[in-house]
C-alpha cells in the first residue's frame, strides 16, 4: 500500500513552486509529510491553499522544482488519493441519495464496469457512520442542509480508504459537533497509516495536526504547530492582532485590529 | 379506443413515425439528462442549430443531409475547442460566437437557394411522417450506441456532474469523458434532426430530462421517467397531428414542455404541501 521505499515519505516537496497558467502563486515549498501524519495549510482566501492541494493531486501541474506524491509525481496513482474538493457544483442539482454520493467514492476502486462488491458496502456504510449520515441514507442529497451535504462528501472521501487525503477546507460549514466527528475520523484515518493534506483557515484545527504549513502567496512559516502558529505568523498571514484573554484556559483569541468579534481561536503555548 | 390505436395500425408512415419518435424519445432521455445535469444546454442549443449549414450544403449538393450534419458539428465543436483553448474566454461565450456564426452560414446559404423553402422547414421541424426505413435503422444504431456508451461511462459521467475536479482526481479524465459526452449530444442531434428537426431536436433533450429532473430521486430513474415522458410526447404528438392536421415534430415537442410544466405544478404543490405538514419548532 504504501509508495517508493519503506521509511520514504509519502509526501516531499522542495523548492517547489505552484500557480494557474505559468502564474506563480507560491514560490518556494519545502516539506515532508509521513504516513501516518498530517499537514495542515493555513491562510486567507487566495493565499495558494487551494493551487497546493491541486498540484497535489494532479489537477495543475507543478511550475518548477520537485514533488513527489506516494512515491511518484503528482496525477499518477489516482486511486491511492482521495480529494475533497471545496465545491460541488450540483449539490442541489443532482438527483441522488446520501449513500449514492458515499458509494461514488468507490468508483475509482472498481473502474467503469467493475462491480461494486461486500469490501465496498462495508467502506461506504463505515464512512457514513463516522460521519453520522447513516440515518440519512436514503434522503436526497438535494434536500439535506448545507452542513449535511458536506458531512456526505467527507464520508464520500472517508469510503475511498486511500493512503493520501487531500481535504479542501473540510469542515466548512460544519457544526461543533460534526467538526468533533470529522477530528475523530481524521485520527482514525491517520491511525491506519493514511497521511492527510488539509486547507484550513480555522487555527484550532491546525493546532491538531503534525505539520502547518502557513502561506499568504508566499511561505510564512512551515514545521510544527507550535512553531508555526505563533502570533507574528498570524498577524502576518492574516493582518489581524491576538489578545491573549485567559492564559489559564491556554486560548489565545484572535480578533480584528479594529473589531471586537472573536474570528478563531488556538491553544497558547 | 380507436381513435388512440387505430392510426398506428391502419397507416404504416404512422407506425414507422411511432418507431422513429420512440427512438428520438430514447436516446434524447440518455443524453439529456446528461445535458440537465451538468447544464450543457446552452451547447445542445448551439449544436442543434449549428448543424443548419452542413445540412444545407448536403441538400445543394444532393448528399444526405445525415453528413452534412455532421460536419456541421465537427465544425462546432472544433471550433468551441480552438477558442476556448487559444484565449481566456469563457466557454459559453465560444459556444454563442459559433452558433450565431454557424446559424447566419446556414441562413446565408439557403437564403442563395431559390427552391430551399420546403427542404428548410423538414431540417428545421423535421419530417417524422415520411421517415424511411432506412432513416429508422439508422436511428436504432445511433439509439443503441448511444445507450452502450452512457452504461459504460454511467461512473465517469455521474462524477464530473458531481465535481469534475473530483472526477479528474480519481483517474477518470474530465476531458475524456466531456468530450465523449460532446459526441453523444452531436450523435443523437445529427441523428433526430431527420425526425423532429434541428429546431426541435433540442426541445426533446430538455423538456423529457428537465421534467425527470424534478420527479426522480436517483439518476437512472430520472433517465426512466424522461423516457416514458418522451415517448408519450411521441405517441400523443402523433395522434395530435393525425387527428388535427397540424405539424408532428411541433406536436410532439409542444406536448413535452406541456409535461414539463405540469409535473413543474404538481411537484411544486407537493413540495409546498410537504413544508407545510413540518412541524414548528
Amino acid at each position: 500500500m504504501t509508495g517508493g521505499p519503506p521509511g520514504a515519505p509519502r509526501l516531499k516537496a522542495r523548492d517547489l513552486d505552484i500557480g494557474y497558467g505559468g502564474e506563480t502563486v507560491v514560490a518556494g515549498l519545502t516539506f515532508e509529510v509521513q504516513a501516518g501524519e498530517s499537514l495542515a495549510l493555513v491562510g486567507t482566501n487566495g493565499s495558494g491553499k487551494s493551487t497546493l492541494l491541486k498540484t497535489l493531486v494532479g489537477l495543475l501541474p507543478p511550475l518548477r522544482g520537485d514533488i513527489d506524491v506516494l512515491g511518484a509525481p503528482p496525477g499518477r496513482v489516482p486511486k491511492r488519493i482521495g480529494y475533497l474538493s471545496q465545491f460541488h457544483a450540483s449539490g442541489f442539482v443532482l438527483p441522488l441519495r446520501a449513500i449514492d454520493v458515499v458509494r461514488m467514492g468507490r468508483f475509482p476502486a472498481r473502474g467503469l464496469l467493475g462491480r461494486m462488491n461486500r469490501e465496498d458496502d462495508e467502506c461506504v456504510h463505515e464512512a457514513m457512520r463516522a460521519m453520522g449520515v447513516e440515518e440519512i441514507a436514503g434522503s436526497p442529497l438535494r434536500s439535506l442542509s448545507g452542513g449535511q451535504q458536506q458531512r456526505v462528501y467527507i464520508a464520500q472521501v472517508l469510503a475511498r480508504r486511500a493512503d493520501l487525503l487531500v481535504l479542501d477546507e473540510p469542515t466548512a460549514g460544519l457544526d461543533a459537533g460534526s467538526r468533533e466527528r470529522f477530528s475523530q475520523a481524521m485520527r482514525s484515518e491517520l491511525a491506519r497509516g493514511a497521511c492527510l493534506v488539509t486547507a484550513t483557515h480555522d487555527v484550532q484545527e491546525a493546532a491538531e495536526c503534525d505539520h502547518v504549513l502557513l502561506v499568504a502567496r508566499r511561505v510564512i512559516a512551515v514545521g510544527p504547530p507550535r512553531e508555526v502558529l505563533k502570533p507574528e505568523n498570524l498577524l502576518e498571514a492574516f493582518g489581524i492582532v491576538l489578545v491573549l484573554r485567559d492564559e489559564q484556559l491556554g486560548i489565545a483569541v484572535v480578533e480584528r485590529e479594529h473589531g471586537h468579534d472573536a474570528e478563531h481561536h488556538h491553544p497558547s503555548h | 379506443m380507436s381513435v388512440f390505436v387505430d392510426p398506428f395500425v391502419s397507416n404504416a408512415f404512422m407506425l414507422r413515425a411511432l418507431i422513429a419518435g420512440g427512438l428520438v424519445a430514447v436516446a434524447c432521455a440518455i443524453v439529456g439528462t446528461f445535458v440537465v445535469l451538468r447544464g450543457m444546454a446552452f451547447i445542445g442549443d448551439a449544436l442543434a442549430h449549428g448543424v443548419l449549414p452542413g445540412v444545407a450544403v448536403s441538400i445543394l449538393l444532393g448528399v444526405p443531409g445525415i453528413l452534412g450534419a455532421a460536419a456541421g458539428a465537427v465544425v462546432m465543436i472544433g471550433g468551441i475547442s480552438l477558442i476556448t483553448r487559444r484565449s481566456r474566454l469563457p466557454t459559453d461565450t465560444a459556444i454563442g460566437l459559433l452558433f450565431v456564426g454557424m446559424l447566419a452560414l446556414g441562413v446565408l446559404i439557403v437564403s442563395r437557394a431559390s427552391s430551399f423553402s420546403g427542404d428548410l422547414v423538414n431540417v428545421l421541424f423535421g419530417e417524422i411522417l415520411g421517415i424511411s426505413r432506412r432513416a429508422i435503422f439508422i436511428q436504432l444504431g445511433a439509439t443503441v450506441a448511444v445507450a452502450l456508451t452512457a452504461a459504460v461511462c454511467a461512473r465517469p459521467f455521474l462524477l464530473l456532474s458531481f465535481s469534475p475536479e473530483q472526477a479528474q482526481a480519481a483517474g477518470f479524465s474530465a476531458r475524456r469523458y466531456h468530450n465523449i459526452m460532446l459526441a453523444l449530444i452531436a450523435v443523437t442531434i445529427i441523428v433526430s434532426f431527420q425526425t423532429v428537426g434541428t429546431l426541435l431536436v433540442f426541445g426533446m433533450l430538455l423538456a423529457p430530462a428537465g421534467a425527470g429532473a424534478l420527479v426522480a430521486r436517483r439518476v437512472g430513474s430520472m433517465m426512466a421517467w424522461a423516457a416514458v415522458f418522451g415517448l408519450f410526447s411521441v405517441y400523443a404528438g402523433l395522434l395530435a397531428s393525425y387527428h388535427f392536421d397540424v405539424a408532428a415534430g411541433s406536436a410532439i415537442v409542444l406536448t413535452a414542455t406541456v409535461i414539463f410544466f405540469a409535473v413543474l405544478i404538481v411537484t411544486s404543490e407537493r413540495n409546498r404541501r410537504a413544508r407545510g405538514k413540518v412541524p414548528l419548532p
